[in-house]
């Protein structure tokens, strides 16, 4: 896997408030190849979903580049332009209630895409193709001409992966898309996900706060502190061998489906207080092949003895 | 072991225009003094009903408790009125809600919230009402408790908030806290965090809890006994250790197979259980899992099943223990956690109709 799909660099997303400015999102620089599933984790208000929504360009970018196969998503862009990195990249969103337009059947939600970008050529077509769409996702043909009210939170999300999948992306930012379903249909989804995946080759960008789902769905894990990646790494690799402070707390606090190992968890508490940088900024370093830590020289040096 | 509370029976219906929805459909439970049971289940499978029928929280009408008893200290809050409830509410049952901003007032300095319940349930001034806010703000963690009590609620964090709430729920010394997907709106550190001071409250204040989530990893954190709802009934009821190693319900095997585990090395998929939860306004005859269930035999279909007992302390509620039902093995993820639990009966024991 060394083709990358996406290079970000150097990404900032600073918001301008009356009480001063935000740092949502302070230098991020990594690459999602194609094919993989990226997840990035942290805790709320982390900047994960800004993020992702600076990179499909819901915002525009404080500073710093995504390249998609290449080329700028952001700076000056003609309609043109933007509609093809628009048919690229699609994302799912976190609560299927709010993003679904109650007002519109199924089959319009579904079918803007494919009638903005001119993707069916006749009305039959592009109702042959919803159809497809909503079978792929685990719905049936009857569905189609239903409104959103209609259907349960994890049919919902479906109907939400339907449209992302409607105009043939390469890449879809998943923001927290199983946060809002109960268990037994938060599987389903990650099922169907992953059954997408392999189908279409499609690359994920999965943002998400429960760890153990991250886990099992991505390739790699990059773990958000306060805007910044501290540490980036192969999904077991990151789960063994955890080296940043944060996310060994991160890790330890996670709670598991076990009781014995419930009753003899150790919390591991982050203090940032005890990083000292000396003026010196933390940079992403490479521990181990694959493995990034946010971390000093002399960090670095103690990391990887 | 004392019992502290003890539900029988309970049946909770709602009138609505599409008729009426069977929210709880007989629920036999009880809590012991200073213990934690937990109640999981997934969205509309009536955990929060239960507990909120048991504080007399829901709106009646629409709401109608249709049976059942819930012996609190041995007196049934079921034949309370109103205003009997008023005094027992806050008092010797206080209750933690998931989202700390809208159960707080966002008007109200935090001191002045906390000390209205004290100042209710006993004759107290206001001067020491805020000093008894000031000790419970200590006790949940809070730092500089004096300047803090003067503060509004948008100047605390959302883990802050919570602790005010638990805060507020604990002002009466409460015999019985039930707590409603508390840590459900938290960040995984905070969680941890609210998780350890309710266990450290509990051991110091010998408090019961009733602890209602849909997170199996936090169960397994807080809970000493646990009861798996399904469609308005309780599937499984168990210890912590007999529900998580030695599950007998395939409700229970679904929910544990749907979960990752971390050290989870194989590449399998996870076993989704299919489908979605009935529509109780027409509960389906027979066990109401059935039709998800890839377990399910004839019988399912057809009736309902009974309780049967497994050990002292362990019932389901499936065919799948009747002495004539076909032996099954669970999905290889539950097996992997399977393991010898003491005091199992040598075989199920049909429970008589009315559950305990």
């Amino acid at each position: 896997m060394t083709d990358k799909l996406l290079e970000i660099k150097g990404l900032k997303q600073h918001f301008f408030t009356s009480k001063g400015t935000i740092k949502a999102v302070d230098g991020l620089t990594f690459d999602i190849f194609r094919g993989e599933t990226l997840g990035l984790v942290g805790e709320s208000g982390c900047g994960k979903s800004t993020t992702g929504r600076t990179i499909i360009r819901l915002y525009d970018a404080t500073s710093g580049e995504v390249l998609f196969n290449g080329e700028n998503v952001h700076g000056r862009k003609s309609r043109s332009e933007l509609k093809k990195f628009n048919r690229k990249m699609q994302m799912i969103f976190q609560d299927p209630y709010a993003s679904l337009n109650p007002r519109m059947t199924v089959a319009d939600i579904i079918a803007e895409g494919i009638d903005i970008h001119g993707l069916a050529k006749t009305r039959k077509e592009r109702m042959t193709k919803v159809h497809e769409l909503l079978e792929t996702v685990g719905l049936n043909k009857e569905h189609a001409n239903r409104y959103p009210h209609e259907f349960s939170g994890g049919q919902r999300q479906r109907i939400g992966i339907a449209r992302a999948l409607a105009v043939e992306p390469d890449f879809i930012i998943a923001d927290e898309p199983i946060s809002a379903l109960d268990v037994s249909i938060q599987a389903q989804v990650v099922n169907l996900m992953k059954k997408l995946q392999r189908e279409r080759g499609l690359t994920y960008l999965f943002i998400a706060h429960d760890l153990s789902m991250v886990k099992y769905i991505s390739d790699r894990i990059g773990v958000m502190y306060r805007g910044k990646i501290v540490e980036l790494a192969p999904s077991d690799e990151l789960y063994r061998n955890p080296v940043h402070p944060y996310t060994k707390a991160l890790l330890s606090a996670i709670p598991l489906p076990d009781p014995d190992s419930e009753k003899t968890r150790q919390r591991k508490i982050y203090d940032p207080s005890i990083h000292d940088y000396n003026g010196e900024e933390p940079e992403l370093r490479e521990v181990s092949p694959g493995h990034y830590v946010s971390c000093s020289q002399a960090e670095f040096a103690t990391y990887t003895t | 072991m004392s019992r502290l509370l003890e539900v029988k029976n309970l049946a909770v219906s709602f009138k609505t225009y599409g008729g009426e929805v069977q929210a709880v459909r007989g629920v036999n439970f009880h809590l012991n003094k200073g213990e934690t049971l937990a109640i999981v289940g997934e969205s509309g499978s009536g955990k929060s009903v239960t507990s909120q029928t048991i504080m007399r929280l829901i709106p009646m009408p629409p709401g109608r408790i249709k049976s059942g008893e819930m012996l609190f200290d041995g007196i049934d809050l079921a034949k309370k009125t109103d205003k009997e409830m008023e005094a027992i509410r806050g008092k010797d049952i206080g209750m933690i809600f998931q989202d700390p901003m809208t159960s707080l007032n966002p008007t109200m300095k935090v001191g002045a919230q906390i000390g209205e319940v004290v100042i209710k349930h006993s004759k107290v001034s206001k001067a020491e009402a805020k000093k008894r806010a000031v000790e419970l703000l200590t006790l949940v963690g809070i730092p500089f408790p004096e300047q803090r009590v003067n503060q509004y609620p948008h100047e605390f964090s959302g883990g802050m908030r919570q602790r005010v709430v638990i805060a507020m729920a604990l002002a009466s010394n409460p015999k019985l806290l039930i707590a409603d997907e508390p840590t459900t709106a938290l960040d995984v550190t905070i969680q941890a965090q609210i998780l350890e001071l309710m266990k450290d409250i509990q051991k110091k204040t010998d408090t019961s809890i009733i602890f209602i989530t849909h997170d199996l990893g936090v169960v397994a954190n807080v809970a000493d006994r646990v009861a798996v709802m399904y469609a308005g009934q309780i599937v499984e009821m168990g210890t912590v250790d007999e529900v998580f190693y030695d599950p007998k319900h395939p409700y229970t095997w679904g929910l544990l197979a749907s979960m990752p585990s971390l050290d989870n090395e194989a590449e399998e998929e996870l076993a989704a259980i299919p489908g979605t939860p009935p529509d109780l306004t027409n509960p389906p005859k027979g066990d109401a899992f059935a039709a998800r269930n890839p377990y399910a035999m004839k019988i399912d279909f057809e009736q309902e099943p009974p309780m049967f007992k497994i050990s002292d302390t362990h019932y389901a509620k499936t065919w799948l223990l009747h002495p004539d039902a076909p032996k099954v093995e669970p999905p290889a993820s539950v097996q992997r956690r399977m393991r010898k639990v003491d005091n199992v009966y040598r075989t199920p024991v049909l429970v008589a109709k009315d559950g305990e």
